[in-house]
């Protein structure tokens, strides 16, 4: 056996792929409320309640892979990368499930659950990569809205207001 | 309608639905097979990585996550030309 066995190696303290997926379901929830008003807009009720199951197979979607690669990765490297290509597979089918559950019921449209898994999947995946991105470049670079800002080294610091503020 | 003309329409629905069933399918397992393969690579460069350095398995992890889930978004797009040509 060699050091670096990926059959014996495996991820200790706290996953971070769990908090990735926080994140992403935190952000899809910001966007949900918007996506379901445009989907009521176009399509009314059906298109709103496609919309919102359509998000709600998308948080799930990405919990369900971030937990599997957490619980799999404290048993060892190579059960990730098996977690990876049994779940990548799990979930297409858990997700046709899903969609077949309601294909026939009134308040469902497919055009509204279709786009809203791809675009909701797509648009919250690149909007996490540019945080996590910049985490990467710069590791102790954390963005607030808030920060406090010193104009000088002698100065107090102040709080940074949006240009134009009261 | 006489009865050849309501053979023939039968049949062209018939032929209508089943074309749209075959592509369905084919758009579906073609469209899972790419990210397969992509995932695949990906997992096994990431857990290789991971292996030969653990320090930085928290970023490959990450990275690799990412990857995971923009490579199923390929997946996810033939699933619903699947479900748009089946159920629509």
């Amino acid at each position: 056996m060699t050091a670096d066995n990926p059959l014996t190696q495996r991820l200790e303290g706290p996953a971070p792929v769990m908090e990735v997926a926080k994140d992403l379901v935190r952000r899809t929830a910001l966007l949900a409320p918007v996506a379901i008003a445009v989907g009521a807009l176009i399509w009314q009720t059906p298109g709103a309640a496609s919309v919102a199951y359509g998000i709600a197979i998308v948080m799930a979607n990405f919990m369900l892979a971030a937990a599997m690669l957490a619980w799999a990765g404290r048993i060892s490297f190579a059960a990730m990368g098996a977690a990876a290509m049994f779940g990548f597979l799990i979930r297409l089918g858990l997700i046709f499930l899903a969609v077949l559950i309601v294909k026939d019921q009134p308040w469902i449209e497919m055009l509204p659950l279709g786009l809203t898994l791809i675009i909701s999947h797509l648009g919250i995946l690149f909007w996490e990569m540019r945080y996590i991105s910049a985490t990467l470049a710069h590791p102790g670079l954390k963005p607030s809205p808030k920060l406090p800002i010193h104009q000088s080294a002698s100065d107090s610091p102040v709080e940074n207001e949006p240009q134009g503020a009261a | 309608m006489s009865l050849a003309a309501q053979v023939i329409a039968q049949t062209g629905d018939e032929l209508k639905n089943a074309a749209a069933a075959e592509g369905a399918g084919f758009a579906y397992g073609l469209a899972a097979i790419g990210p397969g393969i992509g995932i695949g690579y990906l997992v096994g460069q990431a857990v290789q990585a991971m292996a030969r350095q653990p320090e930085s398995a928290g970023q490959v992890q990450t990275t690799m996550f990412l990857g995971v889930a923009f490579t199923e978004a390929l997946a996810l797009i033939g699933f619903v030309v699947f479900i748009l040509l089946k159920f629509a």
